[in-house]
């Protein structure tokens, strides 16, 4: 029943559209969805639309691997290194707060404008998500299971693989999952900044020729792609954490 | 070698620093435990029992006095005991199986027969057909069985037990407790078992300590007459170990135990 309801939101929101665009003359501005629709179909029958996003589905996911992989290993070693943390804890939180996209000047005179570029900017803005949330996870680990297992003859080694990362498994997820978002906007601003390819490219052209529904369509094909990205992530978190699969499915009592 | 005591508390306290006032656990204990010897500890809560066991695994050393280990002082974390605290420590990512597997996989014991191992103590604790379950599906007291095949899967010399049995139904503990008392007189175990159950604490040792309260101190201790190999339901009809029971509560509640007749009290609890 729901989804009714939502078919029936989505009909109203673009016969709105379609209207206040053709009543009020603002097609210039805003198109309409059957432009939108129909400039769609064109770029998704020429093929345009699939080079374009085959470029930023590869700089995003390129990026959200290195930049993942980094955080991961920063992450645990950090982690376990409390004095190393320590010593680095101001010259992390500095590199923090300033904002990844704002590197990207620099990226571009250092790596030119290719793909390495925006793959090395996504990369730097999804370390710090998942680093940050591995950090967090190791830190997490519960002593006393670490314990019981340091009695049994566990060596570092062991801890390691049986506690420490399984344990930080569950953040790091949360650090994937909000990363994914993060890994398209580092792709496409690198894209909108300098490129002649990628749906950050077909987007600002589009822009650049008044084309509006042009527009509409690029961003169609990027909330389409974010949702692609965001559903793998979540189905590999089901495969990888079947204890937390059923914990959502369990009755809750207390 | 018999001669010097396998476990040895000489003139141990131990203080913990609580929101920076201190507090003594335990103090002045001394006890000496022979290799071979089950030691049940029983007294109120929160009079250093637990602290005890602590110390003996070497999580933490005594402020003064000493703990010795077959003749060595504890040092750093002593890895020839098993620890089975009150809360079980599964891990939550594992499956039953798995988190028995544990200790196994730790030794580098090959696949194979670890698979045998775990299903032969799944089927001891009464979890067959739960091993690819996880912890957090099962229940309390099958949780406890998981840590308890789990302990006996990593099969330690000494055996720390902190209130391993309370939340099992009477059955279950009874098998366990049974299973307990067959392997560690076998394969001579020592055992440090810390309960409330003043059955248990008679049912299950050669010594009895009891402990008085805050802080922590022996009171007593209390020798257990009966012979190694039990059985733990005729026990129960046997005068000696009635009449324990009831010296035991005396101990421990003078007050009250001094009220009735001993031994009707012991029946009376048995009841209950």
């Amino acid at each position: 029943m729901i989804q009714v309801y939502r078919v029936l939101f989505l009909v109203f929101l673009l016969l709105l559209w379609e209207g206040v665009s053709r009543w009020f003359g603002v097609e210039f501005f805003i198109s309409r969805p059957s432009a939108v629709a129909q400039s769609l179909w064109k770029i998704l029958l020429n093929g345009v639309f699939f080079y374009h996003a085959g470029i930023t589905t590869l700089e995003a996911v390129l990026g959200f691997f290195f930049g993942s992989l980094a955080g991961l290993i920063a992450g645990l070693v950090l982690g376990r290194a409390k004095v190393l943390a320590d010593i680095l804890d101001p010259f992390l939180t500095a590199f923090y707060s300033l904002p990844k996209v704002a590197l990207a000047p620099l990226f571009i005179l250092w790596f030119g404008i290719g793909l390495p570029m925006k793959v090395i900017l996504t990369a730097a803005v999804v370390f710090f998500l998942v680093f940050l949330n591995t950090y967090s996870g190791v830190r997490n680990v519960s002593r006393e299971q670490l314990t019981i297992l340091r009695l049994m003859g566990a060596k570092e080694r062991d801890l390691l693989t049986m506690v420490v990362i399984p344990s930080a498994f569950t953040w790091v997820f949360t650090g994937l999952r909000l990363s994914v978002p993060y890994a398209l906007i580092g792709a496409l601003v690198g894209e909108i900044i300098a490129a002649n390819r990628g749906l950050g490219y077909l987007l600002s052209d589009a822009a650049s020729q008044f084309d509006t529904a042009g527009v509409f369509a690029a961003l169609a094909g990027i909330i389409a792609l974010a949702l692609i990205l965001n559903t793998a992530v979540k189905l590999a978190e089901r495969k990888l954490m079947p204890w937390k699969a059923n914990e959502a499915e369990r009755e809750v009592a207390v | 070698m018999s001669a010097t005591p396998f476990i040895q508390f000489s003139g141990v306290q131990k203080s913990f620093k609580v929101e920076g006032r201190h507090f003594v656990a335990v103090r002045n204990v001394s006890l000496q435990v022979q290799r071979g010897e089950i030691i049940t500890l029983v007294g109120p809560s929160g009079c250093g029992k637990s602290t005890l066991l602590n110390m003996t695994a070497g999580l933490f050393g005594p402020t003064e006095g000493q703990v010795h280990y077959d003749g060595a002082e504890v040092k750093g974390v002593n890895t020839r005991v098993g620890y089975m605290t009150q809360a079980d420590h599964l891990l939550p990512w594992r499956t039953v199986a798995g988190n028995i597997a544990v200790p196994l996989q730790i030794r580098r014991v090959p696949k194979a027969q670890i698979d045998a191992r775990v299903e032969e103590l799944m089927a001891l604790v009464g979890l067959t057909g739960f091993g690819e379950s996880y912890p957090n599906q099962l229940s309390g007291g099958m949780r406890k069985r998981a840590a308890m095949a789990r302990l006996m899967a990593s099969d330690p010399e000494t055996l720390l037990m902190d209130e391993p049995f309370g939340a099992l139904d009477a059955q279950m503990r009874l098998t366990l407790q049974t299973e307990l008392l067959r392997l560690c007189r076998k394969l001579n175990k020592t055992v440090l078992f810390v309960t409330h159950d003043v059955d248990e604490a008679i049912a299950l040792a050669d010594r009895c300590v009891v402990f008085a309260g805050r802080p922590g101190t022996i009171d007593h201790v209390l020798d257990i007459p009966l012979t190694g190999e039990r059985n733990l339901v005729q026990l129960r009809s046997d005068p000696r170990y009635v009449a324990l029971c009831a010296e035991l509560w005396k101990r421990l509640a003078p007050d009250v135990a001094g009220a009735a007749d001993p031994a009707s009290l012991a029946h009376s609890l048995e009841v209950v």
